[in-house]
């Protein structure tokens, strides 16, 4: 087990994915909870794949995937915040609509300049080899800027998450933290799609915030809950995925879901 | 001294106004009683005092810092049915407006909101989930929270709805001390005529095909309005 465990860390892009995919995870989770409570979490889904359509066209122009898309996908956060917000039926299908566009465009684009090379399967389905040094140094940086906005502002978040109109009327500036939480999920998505892939990167900010709502009776434990079960969801996926030698962002997928499973055998075994 | 002037307000949903022309004034330390009919406007009037709601024409005048110290009850709330939450959580939420730049909470709110749980007679299941309670457990739930947010103005939509007639009684009590010892103002919507007439000191009625009755009291009991209204209550 030990020479497993030093073998995987005696490699440095997985001593990378294991740093980064664990900040990213700790991200998507506290970032889940608010979004899954607020019915938001359809919005993530459509993020990763705007962010797929962005980081297609960086490829076929050679530019730097990252700088690239978070400000597009900052951009669509915002957007599709402001189309849910007018109205939620058509919200629902507007973010279909952008999200298989994206992804249209981006295979399109990269079909015709480059060919359809491992670079896209990689995009849509993640791999952990594809980070450059820059790309990890940005990457830890931004995801702890991310976890600390969200620990200093947690009591807002959770005011707004719980009752927005309370909120506003009480003169807290809603549509600003709002935009907040658009920004950080913009920047977490853009981070964990490298690794976990654009179909499914959405999982991570799903999947931990359900599990914990199976059991926690409180915001604070909900929130603390997700997170600890996020980052070792991921390390476990990651390295069970380093032993089976099976594609990273499923692993860890898989490794969420059965986690989500357990929750769920304990929830019941607690009701009955 | 005027701290609400509302002049010539008119709402209207898809072309159905639902307040025309309303013209009223709140001073500081009155306890104004909003009546009416189901669907007669109460809570959108609420929602315009409190910004939620733009009217379509007419203006509503308050001091900017009152914002700040505003408690508000909605009628129905749209929190969700699963929304994992504890008591004292929502309660202390209700400090929002006062973090002032802060970030978290200090003792003193944390201790305010502990009283405000004794006086609702909540204290008890302070760490219960807000998502099991009844009805009108989760009613004092929140209003605790308003009471919490306010140290000037309390707006409540129906805050008797759900509670059972002790704890309307104790809720009557409380807003009377918060009112005359405290000097809050109160603006509530209400549908139990007859206290509500007679714990405010004005009443706001509005009536049909947007027609409305503004005076004290006193004078909404001679008036056409509470003639029909009360006299109709007291015959039952
Ligand atoms: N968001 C909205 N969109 C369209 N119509 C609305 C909206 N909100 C309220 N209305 C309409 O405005 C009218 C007044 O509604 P409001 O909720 O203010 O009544 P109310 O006096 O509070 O009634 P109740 O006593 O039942 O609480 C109703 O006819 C309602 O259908
Ligand atoms: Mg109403």
């Amino acid at each position: 087990m030990t020479d497993i465990f030093n073998a995987f860390l005696s490699y440095s892009f997985l001593r990378n994915a294991l740093i980064v995919g664990t900040l990213v995870s700790l991200c998507c989770a506290l970032l889940g909870v608010s979004l899954v409570l607020k019915r938001y979490s359809m919005i993530g889904d459509g993020l990763s794949h705007v962010g797929f359509g962005a980081m297609s066209i960086a490829l076929a122009l050679n530019l730097a995937p990252l700088y690239v898309a978070i400000p597009v996908v900052i951009i669509s956060a915002f957007l599709l915040l402001k189309i849910n917000e007018k109205s939620r039926l058509f919200g629902d299908s507007a973010i279909a609509l952008i999200s298989t566009s994206s992804v249209a465009i981006g295979v399109m684009i990269v079909s015709m300049t480059k060919g359809m090379t491992t670079d896209i399967s990689n995009y849509m389905f993640g791999s952990i080899l594809v980070m450059t040094k820059a790309d990890v140094i940005l990457s830890i940086v931004l995801s702890l800027l991310v976890l600390v906005l969200f620990v200093l502002f947690y009591n807002r978040i959770f005011a707004i998450t719980f009752d927005e109109s309370f909120a506003k009327a009480t003169g807290t500036n809603t549509n600003l933290f709002n935009s907040f939480i658009a920004i950080l999920t913009a920047i977490t998505i853009v981070l964990g799609m490298r690794m976990m892939g654009a179909m499914l990167i959405s999982s991570l900010i799903i999947f931990p915030a359900l599990s914990s709502l199976k059991v926690c009776k409180s915001f604070g434990a909900v929130i603390v809950l997700s997170a600890v079960i996020s980052a070792i969801s991921f390390i476990c996926g990651l390295f069970m995925s380093f032993t089976l030698d099976s594609p990273t962002g499923a692993t860890v997928v898989v490794s969420n879901l059965v986690v989500y499973l357990l929750f769920c055998l304990i929830a019941k075994i607690r009701k009955n | 001294m005027n701290i609400i002037i509302c002049e010539n307000l008119s709402v209207a949903f898809s072309k159905t106004p639902v307040l025309k022309d309303l013209s009223f004034t709140v001073d500081e330390g009155d306890y104004l009683c909003i009546v009416g009919e189901n669907g007669s406007g109460k809570s959108t009037l609420i929602k315009c005092l409190l910004g939620l709601i733009a009217p379509d024409t007419g203006h509503i005048v308050t001091e900017k810092s009152l914002f700040n110290h505003i408690g508000y009850l909605p009628q129905q709330t749209t929190i969700q049915k699963d929304f994992p939450a504890t008591v004292f959580e929502v309660v202390l939420s209700g400090f929002l407006n006062d973090l002032n730049g802060r970030l978290f909470y200090t003792k003193a709110h944390k201790e305010k909101a502990k009283e405000m749980l004794s006086l609702f007679g909540i204290s008890d299941i302070k760490n219960k989930s807000y998502r099991t309670l009844s009805g009108g457990q989760q009613q004092r739930v929140l209003l605790a929270r308003a009471m919490c947010s306010t140290k000037r103005l309390l707006l409540l939509d129906e805050p008797e709805a759900g509670l059972d007639p002790l704890a309307v009684r104790d809720l009557y009590a409380t807003l009377r001390k918060l009112n005359r010892e405290h000097g809050i103002t109160i603006i509530m919507v209400s549908h139990s005529l007859n206290e509500a007439v007679r714990e405010a000191n004005k009443v706001l009625h509005l009536g049909e095909d947007c027609s409305f009755f503004f005076g004290t009291s006193k004078e909404y009991e001679k008036s056409e309005f509470g003639k029909r209204f009360l006299g109709g209550q007291k015959n039952d």
